[in-house]
């Protein structure tokens, strides 16, 4: 099927970061697209500007600090531009986000209840009673035990994994156009995981939800994901859809990601979902990034001259399995297929 | 307990002796053993304590060498002023550092904040006198809009009452609003800084509200801490501000007992900033109960 328009269209988007040791570029150019009730999954090492390419969107940053370039078409208006009144309109019904940081992405000092029913008065005249019931409504939904008594505890009083839950909540409340979900599933344990992405499967057919999935879980990935979107450096390295990414990887960094990888063909034995591998080595300072291929001062294949000079393209590898094509910015897409031990083929 | 000994032993140690200063030149040695024992300074040190925390639980904190007053009613006396003054600085200082410092957090590095910092680094290093006596010299000599000092009771005349408060509150004012200025400036960069009030932005809530119970509602909660220890020492402290501004309060008192050695009434005086420290310190801790739902149980 071809996409109808997107939810989110995002065009070369960048994100510099003033540091004490100077501007960090973050995000480097990254461009994508999420359509109704798809769900894209962003997978990358730690610091690969995952987070801070979502907050971005929204305008989270720390003001002063970010400066964010390109656009970002929400539902066709840039959020980027957009005036403050109408972001703030957007935050909530267009897009909802869940953060990555349970235990502190809650304001200690009110309830649970009050933290749920103002976001949702927000945005419509619910009134107070109504707001408190639609509140433990929700928090039923997520799989919060006893949601009437929840509404009237604080933060501290609940465990990391119902407050990520609790933070689901919120993001959900106002049943976004899109959901953007930072690492939302990692402090539960694998029944309520499979809950949440129930509910938010749910979401997606009801309202047409397009949904952003950052994750270190593959298992996730294979589960629930339509495309995979692979970070590096602040740079989008490799996409397509799952199947193609996830069998198929093209890039020497993917490559190394699903090196450790168990047979993707039967995943999630028993509940044990397989993690991202580590690359060896670490990942470049976003102050200080190379001028060829990012991976290139890790990369153990460097199979073209260019490698480390010329920074590649984000392009077209071959032949895709599905409507989306396979995309990997790398030079040595070829050479690389030869030396690799993965489950998949570049080619 | 451990307060009343600290006091004590603190008194103990001013040099000088009373009895000698009580008696001033006209000096012979009767007169100053019949004072030595009623004052009972010829007992051991440990009598002494005991004597002095005897009557002290009991409300009785002895009499005045030099006045021959109780102490008791000399502290009284000099009570109202000092509350007076200690408030009226409490309420200039938030006045001037809620505002000031919120607005410098907010606008990190605009003219407002440089404005601020500048302002209260001068508010903290100028010393307190000389900021009374450049106000006296402006507004009391030069406009001649206010009287340069004294003090009349709310009771007897309020307009009297609140222009001979205005300066020297506006000094200790100064003082302490100063130091909380950079406290809330930093406490609200914290807060606008944390991740909850990222989450609150996320949520689509109008600025108003994001700022009122996500951001100050957090920041101010650290304030209630400073403003205590502030107020303790406004209740205690401002001896030289009360002098300037011949302001009848507990410092003045306690600065003339150590002048005249006069332990009972010293000794009063520091046990009783000492109360206020503890006392201060206990509604703080009631008050953060209240305000903080983590510290309740
Ligand atoms: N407020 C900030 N100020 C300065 N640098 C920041 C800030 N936030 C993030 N960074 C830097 O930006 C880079 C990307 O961070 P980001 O949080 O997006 O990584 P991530 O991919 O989400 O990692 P993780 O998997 O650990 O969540 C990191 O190098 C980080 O140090
Ligand atoms: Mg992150």
């Amino acid at each position: 099927m071809s996409a109808p328009t997107p939810v989110l269209e995002v065009e070369d988007l960048r994100v510099r970061l003033r540091t004490p040791r100077g501007p960090a570029d973050v995000v480097n150019g990254l461009s994508y697209s999420v359509g109704p009730g798809e769900t894209v999954a962003v997978v990358g090492e730690s610091g690969s500007g995952k987070s801070v390419s979502v907050l971005a969107l929204l305008g989270l940053l720390p003001r002063g600090v970010a400066t964010v370039t390109g656009r970002a078409l929400l539902q066709g208006e840039d959020l980027l531009t957009m005036p403050p009144e109408r972001l703030r309109q957007v935050r909530g019904p267009g897009a909802g986000m869940v953060f990555q940081d349970p235990m502190t992405s809650l304001n200690p000092v009110l309830t649970i209840g009050r933290q749920l029913v103002e976001g949702l008065r927000a945005h419509s005249d619910m009134d107070k009673a109504a707001a408190r019931r639609r509140a433990a409504e929700l928090l039923g939904e997520v799989g919060l035990p006893d949601p009437d008594g929840a509404l009237d505890r604080y933060p501290h009083e609940l465990s990391g994994g119902m407050r990520q839950r609790v933070i689901i909540a919120i993001a959900l409340s106002n049943s976004p156009a899109l959901l953007i979900a930072d690492e939302a599933t990692t402090a539960l344990d694998v029944t309520v995981q499979a809950q949440i992405i129930d509910l938010v499967e749910k979401l997606q057919a009801d309202h047409g939800t397009g949904v952003i999935w950052i994750t270190h879980d593959l298992g996730v990935v294979a589960g629930i994901a339509d495309r995979v979107l692979v970070m590096y450096g602040g740079r989008c390295v490799e996409d397509g859809t799952v199947d193609d990414v996830l069998e198929h990887p093209a890039h020497p960094y993917t490559r190394g990601l699903l090196g450790a990888l168990p047979d993707l063909a039967q995943p999630a034995v028993d509940g044990v979902v397989p993690d991202l591998a580590t690359v060896p080595g670490t990942p470049p300072a976003p102050t200080d990034l190379p001028p060829g291929c990012v991976f290139w001062p890790r990369c153990p294949v460097r199979g073209d001259a260019r490698c480390e000079t010329e920074q590649p393209p984000l392009v077209q590898i071959g032949p895709s399995s599905g409507a989306l094509p396979h995309r990997a910015a790398t030079w040595c897409t070829e050479t690389s297929a030869l030396g690799t031990e993965s489950s998949g083929e570049a080619r | 307990m451990g307060v009343s000994v600290i006091v004590f032993a603190l008194v103990q140690l001013v040099p000088g002796d009373p009895i000698r200063l009580a008696l001033g030149t006209r000096f012979d040695q009767e007169t100053y053993d019949a004072l030595l024992e009623r004052s009972g300074l010829d007992q051991p040190l440990v009598q002494q304590y005991f004597n002095w925390a005897g009557r002290a639980l009991t409300g009785d904190l002895g009499v005045s060498f030099r006045s021959g007053e109780t102490v008791t009613s000399l502290i009284a006396e000099r009570l109202p002023a000092t509350l007076t003054l200690a408030f009226a600085s409490i309420v200039v200082a938030l006045a001037i550092a809620i505002p000031l410092g919120t607005v410098s957090a907010l606008r990190p590095r605009s003219l407002v904040d440089r404005f601020a910092t500048v302002i209260s680094q001068f508010g903290i290093s100028v010393p307190d006198f000389w900021m009374a006596i450049v106000l006296i010299l402006v507004f009391a000599g030069t406009l001649g809009w206010l009287p340069s000092g004294g003090y009349v009771p709310l009771s007897e005349d309020p307009l009297g009452w609140l222009q001979r408060l205005i300066l020297p509150a506006l000094v200790t004012g100064t003082v302490s609003g100063s130091v909380i200025t950079r406290f809330v400036r930093s406490s609200v960069l914290e807060a606008l800084g944390s991740d909850h009030v990222r989450t609150a932005q996320a949520k689509g809530l109008r600025t108003r509200q994001v700022f009122g119970w996500h951001v100050l509602r957090n920041a101010l909660l650290p304030l209630v801490t400073v403003t205590g220890v502030q107020l303790a020492y406004l209740l205690s402290g401002v001896v030289v501000v009360e002098i300037v501004f011949s302001w009848p309060g507990l410092g003045q008192l306690a600065l003339q007992a150590v002048q005249a050695r006069d332990y009972p009434v010293l000794q009063g005086a520091i046990l009783l900033f000492a109360v206020v420290f503890l006392v201060i310190n206990l509604v703080v801790d009631v008050l953060y109960t209240a305000i903080d739902p983590r510290i309740r149980r």
